[in-house]
């Protein structure tokens, strides 16, 4: 087994290497002795075993950056066979400085100039050669966007990785990343000494669209609005295309139901029919249903996030965000966020100011993340006329950005931050189909790998908690659920939420897909009409409002608290965002329960 | 035309200039070294955001956001208006 480990600026393409060299099978592991996970992969070249990890994109060796210092201690820990090193091929003017502090490393590399298809646009001609005898390693220009579409340059690199691989049988550790290190002067005078020989930049770079598009899309007046607009169109697409086929799917599996899993299951006793028809299928197929809205979802933001519109989004926000306390970055993350949470407080390791990371972290949760959609999907399709449906939906967002915006502003004075912002805009570029697919593909196995989980272990218990004991009707107040409920009911009650929702939020803080499982199983059971119809008989649409207001605020879910507490270090920072958010959801739902009724409603 | 002295904040959308030194805290200071923030390279002024927020600007190929209050520190030599 050898060891690969894959280094790179941000932005050059070097997750889009690493998934085509993986075949993006790649899972997130903790790796020994580091506290952060790194994604990792094993694979065989030719005859070898390799194990491949990911490193952060860093801009300086010897940074002093979360992600910069991961990269340090991951080499002092870790014998290496090979260091592949990616760099964007428009920008080598100034990346080459890395694969110079990693030529002084002394361990085995290969320099791979990414996005060569670009590289022309900018007027960017580079001499691969004289760079591979200046770097002493061997350079390939590629494209891991297209592959072997551009040019042969994928297959030249694994061939050079997998001879470089071959020829070196004992790994390599760095003892002492910083004793490596060269001054800035000799990094610029070795970097000119390259550039003079083997780069041409010509001065006359020829970009245009990016340029024609930027001067409106970053518009000092039309910027935001044509911005927000845009989000609003992808939610549009989401939940016009999404929820028809959500509703089909879940129509397909009723009828699964009602002609096969019914008829097969009648000679078993009643108890353990419910269970599994009852309880684990519908729980389950209500969440399964969900899982093209989620494709869809994740097809848009793939499509956002590579273009290079959200880096804009940072440009735009920037502004507003310092007067929070926060940064344009806070702002970007927090979009990650509307996908998940865990990856979005994961990337405020950019972040070096404590201050502002931790204020970051504390609002990244309140984002409406896909998990969350999906229960207010089901609520308000149920709940609420088709015509409203997706305004009343579309409102928990402002909801969502509300939360953010107040716990910023209480919280900022916490959290001083005086970290100073600077921040690549990239190119805007398009991004591949087959990109698109695996990046929603990746998501949806995710979504799988939790179902399994979670989801199942949470529908099961509720649905045992609604029907024990055995001798009291289902779903009454008699039921362990029932108990529980109405033990709870003195917090609740003023908000509207009955005992039986209350069930599905205590579960729901495991992950919030279980509040939508647990809901399928309640309503369920009792009732045999449509399970919407079944909530909509039970609870009016302010109960389902106010559920649906302490849904979205409540608590972070349970992955997120973890992550929460291993990126702060502090568990005392984690019950902080447990409890502010608890706080907050109460105070949010009592306000909208008691102020509608008290106006009639 | 004379040379003007000023740092990259003051420029206007359309400026060109060189960079003369970063008066900046040297973790900062690398990170722009990184980016290409290097003395004697040119930048190009290309926007900046309203209600005082960051500037847009390229230097080499690559293009930037940083915010007013940093940019200051970076001290510049206008050569075109």
């Amino acid at each position: 087994m050898k060891r690969i480990a894959v280094l790179g600026m941000p932005n050059t393409g070097k997750s889009t290497f690493f998934n085509r060299f993986t075949g993006a099978t790649a899972s997130v592991g903790n790796w020994a002795g580091m506290t952060v996970d790194l994604m990792r992969a094993t694979l065989k070249i030719g005859e070898v075993t390799v194990d491949v990890i990911d490193l952060p994109g860093i801009y300086d060796l010897r940074g002093f950056s979360e992600d910069e210092m991961v990269v340090q201690r991951f080499l002092e820990s870790t014998p290496l066979h090979l260091i592949i090193i990616i760099l964007n091929t428009a920008q080598i003017d100034r990346q080459l400085s890395l694969a110079l502090q990693i030529k002084h490393l002394q361990i085995p590399a290969i320099l791979l100039l990414n996005m060569a298809d670009e590289a022309p646009k900018f007027g960017v001609k580079v001499n691969v050669k004289k760079i591979a005898q200046h770097l002493e390693m061997p350079v390939i220009s590629m494209s891991a966007k297209y592959g072997n579409q551009h040019g042969r340059g994928y297959d030249a690199a694994i061939d050079a990785i997998a001879q470089t691989l071959h020829q070196q049988e004992y790994p390599i550790c760095v003892h002492n990343v910083s004793d490596c290190a060269i001054g800035d002067r000799q990094l610029a005078t070795e970097l000119d000494a390259i550039l003079h020989d083997a780069v041409h930049v010509s001065t006359q770079h020829s970009n245009t669209l990016t340029t024609r598009l930027d001067r409106l899309l970053l518009h000092p007046i039309l910027g935001l609005p044509l911005f927000f607009t845009a989000m609003y169109l992808m939610f549009q697409v989401v939940y016009t295309l999404g929820t028809p086929l959500q509703e089909l799917l879940g129509l397909g599996l009723d009828w699964i139901k009602v002609a096969a899993l019914e008829p097969s299951l009648a000679p078993f006793p009643t108890f353990l029919k419910g269970f599994l028809i009852g309880g684990l299928y519908d729980g389950i197929g209500t969440v399964v249903a969900f899982i093209p809205v989620i494709l869809l979802f994740f097809f848009c933001m793939a499509i956002v996030e590579d273009s290079g519109y959200l880096a804009r989004s940072a440009f735009l926000m920037d502004a507003f965000m310092e007067r929070l306390g926060l940064d344009g970055r806070s702002f970007v993350m927090s979009l990650m966020g509307f996908g998940c949470n865990v990856p979005a407080i994961m990337g405020t390791r950019v972040m070096r100011s404590p201050g502002l990371r931790m204020l970051s972290m504390l609002v990244i949760p309140f984002s409406l993340c896909s998990a969350r959609l999906n229960v207010f999907i089901f609520m308000t399709t149920a709940l609420f006329a088709s015509q409203i449906a997706p305004i009343v939906l579309f409102s928990l967002y402002l909801f969502s950005f509300a939360a953010a915006l107040v716990t910023a502003l209480l919280f900022k004075g916490q959290f001083p931050n005086h970290d100073p912002l600077v921040l690549e805009l990239p190119p805007y570029r398009f991004p591949t189909v087959k990109q698109i697919f695996v990046r929603a593909w990746v998501e949806v196995k995710h979504f799988l790998r939790w179902s399994n989980r979670f989801i199942i272990a949470g529908v099961v218990i509720i649905w045992l908690l609604n029907n024990l004991p055995m001798d009291v009707p289902a779903a009454s107040d008699q039921t362990l659920s029932g108990m529980i409920g109405q033990a709870i009911q003195p917090l609740l009650q003023p908000l509207g939420i009955n005992s039986q929702l209350a069930i599905a939020l205590i579960f729901g803080f495991v992950a919030k897909e279980v509040v939508l499982g647990g809901l399928a199983v309640i309503y369920g059971a009792s009732n045999d009409a449509s399970l919407g119809g079944a909530i909509a008989h039970q609870i009016d649409w302010v109960q389902a409002y106010s559920f649906m207001l302490f849904t979205l605020l409540y608590i972070p879910c349970l992955s997120t608290i973890a992550v929460l507490k291993r990126e702060s270090k502090s568990a005392k920072f984690a019950a902080l965002a447990v409890v502010w958010s608890i706080a907050l959801a109460w105070m949010t739902s009592f306000l909208f329960y008691q102020g509608a009724r008290r106006l009639g409603f | 035309m004379p040379a003007s002295y000023s740092h990259l904040a003051a420029l206007q959308p359309g400026h060109i200039a060189i960079i003369t030194s970063l008066n900046l805290p040297s973790q900062f200071r690398q990170r722009l070294l990184a980016l290409g923030f290097r003395q004697g390279r040119q930048v190009t002024m290309l926007r900046r955001s309203a209600f005082a927020g960051p500037i847009h600007v390229r230097i080499g190929t690559t293009e930037v956001m940083l915010r007013r209050r940093d940019a200051q520190q970076v001290n510049v030599t206008l050569v075109r208006g």
